[in-house]
């Protein structure tokens, strides 16, 4: 039996639950408790060290999802997680531009943990007043070979759509690989 | 007149018992496979324990404990070098930088800590040397030894009980096919998030550990935890990576237990996977 991980990270509160939650066969193991620190008090919970799903690809092969805690308290996870993963997901919450200059330092965090291929996942796109995709690659400094998808993660086929095209993103490095 | 013996005679547990009953003053030597160790009494009490080559001076212990932050302990290592800890703290604690309270919760954590590691040494030799207290300058504490001693043999059940219920180390875990505990039922701690997360078949326990800094009797802890949880299986292959674990357990230690490989710093690790599987995988989730 092989095992593959994707990491999903991004602030606090970017949907990085939801979009495992959406996707998981299983029921996704997560911790939440109470949210103590007034500036957080946006949702009633949040993970504290990390979500985890799975995806059964076939008899032999089995997909974990694990998600990081958004809160900076936790970043001592951050590492432990990126352990062996494919690639990642920074989920950003387009609604919220409070939040875009900690996705970016998060994003340059798990950069420098692994050299794997990521995609950034443009979160909430159905709230009126979130941020296009293309606005958020050019606020978050996104070079233009990553990909930044427009994301909605309680939407089953926005999820699927989110992780194809980081394995396409996977896909395309190899190939790159390859003729380097 | 000192007192000597050998521990598979005369055991840790009868020793600490005899300090208290006879309210001790004195310095207790041991000589064990595991190292060397020597615990100070004044009047049937703890009050200094310090294992050959593991000593932590109380800077250490406080940054440890989030106390002082790294740089704060930068500053009081040049401007007070060649200080001692009794020193150093009462100079800390008067000029407010920390609470007098937590240097002593500090320094009788780190004493319980290194106390239970020896608790149950069976191989090596004890010498009592009564009245010696070699605590100059060092920071002391004054610890009951009833507690200890209950504590320690509660460990020492607990202890023997992991190691038949998780027997080598050496060994992967692996997720369980069809967990047999409603997932949703299960609340883990941070440190089983620590283990769970190295949960792969290419890790042995042995390699979970090494990576978190876990002892032998934390990571058995907490695979006995997940495995009756029914979250992960052992994987049975023989398996030959064997890495250096932390050996704070109160057990016994079997020698050559602690061979060592080098292993590839966590984050530079990037899985070798062949392209097929990444299309396995954009198959199933197109499927979804």
């Amino acid at each position: 039996m092989q095992t593959l991980k994707i990491v999903v990270t991004g602030p606090f509160s970017s949907g990085k639950t939801e979009l495992i939650q959406t996707i998981s066969e299983i029921d996704v193991v997560s911790t939440d408790r109470s949210i103590s620190r007034e500036a957080e008090r946006i949702k009633d919970a949040t993970t504290v060290a990390m979500d985890f799903g799975r995806i059964t690809i076939d008899d032999e092969l089995i997909l974990y999802l694990f998600g990081t805690p958004g809160q900076r308290r936790f970043d001592f996870m951050w590492e432990i997680l990126s352990e062996g993963m494919l690639g990642f997901v920074v989920m950003v919450d387009s609604s919220r531009p409070e939040t875009f200059r900690e996705a970016r330092r998060i994003l340059n965090t798990f950069r420098n943990y692994s050299p794997v291929p990521y995609i950034v996942a443009a979160n909430k796109q159905d709230m009126e007043d979130s941020w296009p995709a293309d606005d958020l690659r050019i606020v978050l400094k996104i070079a233009p070979d990553i990909k930044v998808v427009p994301c909605i993660a309680t939407d089953r086929e926005s999820v699927k759509g989110v992780l194809l095209e980081l394995l396409y993103s996977i896909l395309a490095i190899m190939d790159r690989d390859d003729v380097e | 007149m000192a007192l000597k013996g050998r521990l598979k005679d005369f055991g840790i547990t009868q020793l600490l018992n005899l300090v208290n009953l006879a309210r001790k003053t004195g310095t207790l030597y041991l000589d064990g496979s595991e190292g060397k160790v020597h615990l100070c009494f004044r009047e049937g009490k703890l009050i200094y324990l310090a294992m050959q080559g593991e000593e932590k001076n109380l800077l250490t212990l406080l940054l440890e404990a989030n106390k002082l932050t790294s740089k704060q302990v930068q500053i009081v290592e040049s401007n007070m070098a060649g200080r001692t800890d009794r020193d150093i703290a009462m100079t800390l604690v008067q000029a407010g930088h920390i609470k007098q309270q937590d240097v002593a919760a500090s320094a009788r954590q780190n004493v319980l800590e290194q106390m239970y590691r020896i608790f149950s040494w069976q191989e090596g030799t004890f010498r009592f040397e009564p009245s010696a207290l070699p605590v100059q300058g060092k920071m002391t504490v004054s610890i009951a030894l009833e507690n200890v001693i209950m504590e320690g043999s509660r460990r020492l059940k607990e202890w023997e009980r992991l190691q038949e219920e998780v027997p080598d180390l050496d060994v992967p875990l692996k997720f369980a096919e069809r967990p047999t505990t409603p997932l949703r039922d299960i609340n883990l701690t941070v440190e089983e998030w620590r283990v769970i997360s190295f949960v792969n078949p290419r890790n042995t326990i042995r390699r979970i550990a090494q990576s978190n800094n876990m002892s032998e009797f934390q990571i058995r802890k907490i695979a006995y935890s997940l495995l009756q949880a029914g979250l992960v299986e052992f994987i049975h292959a023989p398996r030959q990576a064997v890495v250096h674990v932390k050996n704070d357990t109160p057990g016994r230690k079997r020698k050559g237990q602690d061979k060592k490989v080098i292993a590839k710093p966590v984050s530079q690790r990037r899985p070798a996977v062949k392209r097929g599987l990444i299309h396995k995988l954009i198959d199933r989730i197109r499927e979804l």
